[in-house]
């Protein structure tokens, strides 16, 4: 068994709805390309298509930011776009945020906050906690609270999910990371 | 059981210290494979046929249309059910595929595999299902009065639990009564239902999925398969959360049939709609109380009635009702009690467990009640709860003299010295008021109020059942290092036991490389992680084991050493004389040995409840938690803002105090929800809120800073004098919250959770 998909399903059959489309992008940092229904969604794009399950689908309705990934530097909801509108953009997930095999900082952080429980949120708190440093708006608890409230965790480990992003701002990121 | 030997407790990354999660590192990579990340080669993916209707006769299911759909490689209904068309926790009542009758909208009709997720969903969509619909029964009171049509054989009562405790008909000068209703709550974890079934050359199944207890999974996806235990083989995949939701079975036995059947892998997810049909959720609940009190507000009696509604099948709904009863009266020394609750069955969505398990609905009721006492007493709530608090050697309702510390009036005493937060003052910024910045007003109709509340729950398995958990430890040397392994079928939902595991083994052992194996029915049952009592029950068994082999390893060292064995003990990698010191590394010592023990180990057993008087020493642990709460409520636009949930709980021992931190933080805030946010609205039987858009949980905004005291009052009965942790956080918060509304605005507030018109009465 194993968790990464060696070869794409099939697309469905007999729907006269169905319209491909290819769709080249950059996927943490290696050009991708992706030939899918029109009505994929970049999140089912990462995860079925090309194997990237670290980014989660938790409500596949923009409710809950388990999907949060990177568009050209920005956070979006990877379920809320399309894999199309991605063509020729720059998309980073949670498993691109390592470099050279160094977590980044925030996931080091969260580790040593001990930022999570089950652990289902936060690929997509990380992905939002990167990018508010980046927004400049990890200044002050109530920031950061304000801010990261699109990221559901029901386990509730909240205090430790800001903890952990006070100990990186402080630290001042690491901006090579960033 | 009771250990003579001494513990090293103060070994690296032992008990009572907080090393970083095993699992940790994976999480945050997103390496970590839950089980909706699990793939197969050449998988095909499982979807559901749901029942739209809460209540009705099926006349007839046509598959054609659906088989006819290229890429469907199999349409099944319950004719394809090999074995038992029946499952349940406590009563084998549910079907896997409903047969003639359909009892709750969401209830699976049919099962489809087909070669991708939408052409599943498509097929689904065209099976032709023939529906007489009838009218649903919703009404728990008229299921108890024997009202309505029988949903199952035997009636609509699933379980009665009496009371009779001291005198029936006593009187007292002080009686307040009330009727309080708790909403139907939802486990609202954020991993949905998922696993992968892979059909195996012996004929049998494999089965990775995300579930509470893996053999009482196996136990009925056997009965209904029709197959024997050993090729029914079950795996833990990732879990995101559970909370009690994953209890009974949801995509298990039907991916299972779906694999079986095509002979290939068969992959099951639920969207978050399905998720909220998929799995049950907390019993909704109508409660009336009557307490009697002298005039210095010492109890006299109380009296309960409690309705619980089970929904259509029965899942935990008997041990659910137990907990409610046991609990009725709260964490109280009560001479006089007469309770009874009755767990019933109704075409609502089935209930069973989540977190607090029937000591929540209780809590709100005679929490609510004791608020009121205190009015009718003139007396602070504090000290209507301090001249009534039970403590060890108290009598309970249920006539069990509890045995280890019950440190109410210290939680309370701690609570009420926490300080206080600042008054708002000064121009308000936005985010401070409730609502945040999408308040209309400038402030002007906010209004504090401060709340208390206490809770009891009950640790580990009740009644009589025969708690165990098994577990096995290995000791060798790998690579020049001594090296544990630690086996158990418990599992991890998050609440960080492979951690508290590794711990437990670095403590007896002294040995810091731990691995901990897959957690999979290869081994004998950990029991459910429910109930707060991993950390006690595979916790237990997993030191039982390690002790084992200490014993054993310490045998191996004298006869190497040719030294007296009594004197010798293992720690820190070396085995060590009392007398002598060090005497040789351990890794020396085990050369090519290897010691493996697999224990099975128990609580003390409980006793079942006397049928007529409730009366038996039911519960094996009890816990305590004591919250306060400060909330700020708007009541023109009927918003509010929990400011502040402090918390004080006895764990009765830390084993580590960062995860216990975390439980107490992640209850508090499941209370949280179920005091201002979270319900499940249904509308004769039909949900009308399955979405995180409709059904909102606590955001990291809504969460208030907590101020937390934990207290370590050893159970000389539990390992290390442990006492669960998970559940009384959830408990006492609810009505905390509730309290400091009805302080701030005067309302009675009967009813959770509180919503802006309960506020604004319009």
């Amino acid at each position: 068994m194993t968790s990464t998909p060696d070869v794409p399903p099939a697309p469905p059959q007999s729907d006269p709805g169905a319209a491909e489309i290819t769709t080249a992008f950059t996927v943490n940092g290696t050009p991708r390309t992706v030939g899918a229904d029109t009505r994929v969604t970049l999140l089912d794009a990462l995860r079925d298509r090309l194997g990237l399950t670290g980014t989660k689908k938790g409500c596949d309705q923009g409710a809950c930011g388990a999907c949060t990934v990177h568009v050209d530097g920005r956070r979006v909801l990877a379920c809320l776009m399309l894999a199309a509108q991605c063509d020729g953009r720059e998309v980073t997930t949670i498993e691109g945020l390592s470099r050279e095999g160094r977590p980044h900082p925030m996931q080091d952080a969260f580790v040593r906050h001990d930022g999570f429980q089950c652990g289902y949120c936060t690929p997509g708190q990380i992905m939002s906690a990167v990018a508010l440093l980046r927004e400049g708006r990890a200044g002050t608890d109530e920031d950061i609270r304000e801010f990261m409230s699109g990221n559901l965790c029901r386990c509730a480990a909240y205090p430790n999910v800001v903890a952990a992003i006070k100990d990186v701002a402080r630290e001042g990121g690491d901006h090579a990371h960033l | 059981m009771t250990t003579t030997e001494s513990t090293d407790v103060t070994a690296a990354q032992g008990i009572g210290t907080s090393p970083v999660r095993p699992d940790g590192t994976m999480k945050v990579r997103g390496e970590f494979a839950y089980s909706s990340d699990l793939w197969h080669e050449d998988m095909l993916w499982g979807a559901t046929l749901r029942s739209p209707h809460p209540y009705a006769h099926i006349t007839g299911i046509d598959i054609s249309a659906a088989l006819a759909l290229p890429g469907v490689y199999a349409v099944l209904t319950h004719t394809d059910v090999p074995g038992v068309n029946r499952y349940g926790l406590e009563h084998p009542d549910q079907p896997v595929l409903a047969e003639d009758v359909v009892r709750y909208q969401g209830e699976p009709v049919a099962i489809v595999a087909a070669d991708h997720p939408e052409t599943a969903r498509r097929a689904v969509a065209k099976i032709d299902v023939g529906y007489e619909v009838l009218e649903p029964v919703t009404d728990s009171e008229a299921a108890v009065a024997g009202e309505g049509p029988e949903l199952h054989p035997g009636g609509n009562v699933v379980r009665h639990v009496p009371i009779r405790f001291g005198e029936q008909d006593v009187t007292a000068d002080v009686v307040v009564t009330g009727r309080y209703e708790v909403g139907m709550q939802d486990q609202a974890f954020l991993g949905p239902e998922s696993g992968l079934a892979v059909p195996a050359e012996d004929g049998g199944v494999d089965l990775f999925v995300a579930t509470q207890w893996l053999h009482v999974d196996q136990q009925q996806i056997v009965a209904a398969l029709g197959l024997p235990k050993d090729k029914v083989r079950l795996t833990l995949g990732g879990v995101g959360g559970a909370f009690g939701g994953r209890e009974d079975l949801s995509i298990q036995v039907h991916a299972c049939l779906l694999a079986l059947h095509t002979g290939k892998p068969v992959k099951m997810v639920y969207n978050r709609e399905e998720s909220f049909y998929g799995h049950v959720h907390r019993h909704p609940a109508t409660l009336y109380y009557e307490h009697g009190a002298d005039r210095d507000g010492r109890l006299v009696y109380v009296r309960a009635r409690m309705y619980l509604d089970g929904g259509a099948y029965a899942s935990t709904t008997g041990a659910v009702s137990g907990n409610a009863a046991t609990l009725g009266v709260g964490p109280y020394s009560v001479p006089n009690v007469t309770i009874d609750c009755w767990g019933t069955y109704s075409n609502n969505p089935p209930c069973g467990a989540m977190r607090g398990f029937g000591a929540v609905q209780a809590a709100f009721a005679y929490e609510s009640q004791m608020d009121r006492l205190a009015r009718a007493c003139g007396l602070d709530p504090v000290e209507v709860r301090l001249r009534n608090a039970m403590s060890e050697g108290t009598r309970l309702p249920t006539g069990q003299v509890v045995d280890s510390a019950a440190p109410v009036d210290e939680l309370l005493t701690r609570l009420r010295a926490m300080p206080l937060p600042a008054d708002r003052s000064g121009e308000p910024d936005l985010r401070h008021l409730p609502g945040g910045v999408s308040n209309t007003t400038h402030g002007e109709g906010v209004v504090r109020g401060v709340g208390y509340a206490v809770g009891i729950k009950n640790i580990c398995f009740s009644e009589g059942f025969d708690d165990y958990s098994t577990a096995r430890v290995r000791l060798e040397a790998l690579g020049g290092e001594p090296a544990a392994t630690v086996q158990t079928a418990a599992c991890e939902v998050g609440q960080g036991l492979v951690t508290i595991l590794q711990q437990i083994i670095r403590t007896e052992l002294g040995v810091e490389q731990v691995t901990t194996l897959p957690m999979d029915t290869s081994i004998g049952s950990a029991g459910s992680s429910s109930a707060s009592r991993q950390s006690y029950m595979t916790g237990g068994a997993v030191r039982a084991a390690a002790l084992e082999v200490r014993a054993a390893l310490v045998e191996h060292a004298a006869r190497i050493l040719g030294h007296d064995r009594g004197d010798l003990s293992v720690g820190g990698g070396k085995v060590v004389s009392r007398t002598d010191g060090v005497l040789a590394d351990l890794v020396d010592v085990l050369g090519d040995a290897a010691f493996d023990r697999t224990v099975e180990w128990r609580h003390r057993p409980t006793e079942s409840l006397d049928p007529e008087t409730g009366q038996g020493n039911a519960h094996v642990q009890y816990g305590f938690a004591a919250h306060r709460a400060v909330v700020d409520v708007d009541t023109e636009l009927g918003l509010l803002k929990v400011v502040a949930l402090d918390c004080v709980q006895d764990v009765g021992k830390a084993l580590n105090p960062q995860a216990v931190l975390g439980q107490i933080q992640g209850g508090s805030a499941q209370g949280l929800g179920l005091a201002v946010m979270e319900e499940i609205q249904t509308e004769g039987g039909v949900i009308r809120n399955p979405s995180f858009t409709d059904y909102l949980i606590p955001t990291v905004l809504d969460m208030p800073p907590m101020r937390i005291e934990v207290l370590e009052l050893a159970d000389p009965h539990a390992p290390y004098g442990l006492r669960g942790v998970g559940e009384p956080p959830t408990i006492s918060s609810t009505p905390a919250i509730v309290a400091a509304i009805r302080a701030a605005t005067g309302l009675a507030l009967d009813r959770v959770p509180v919503r802006p018109e309960h506020l604004t009465g319009t």
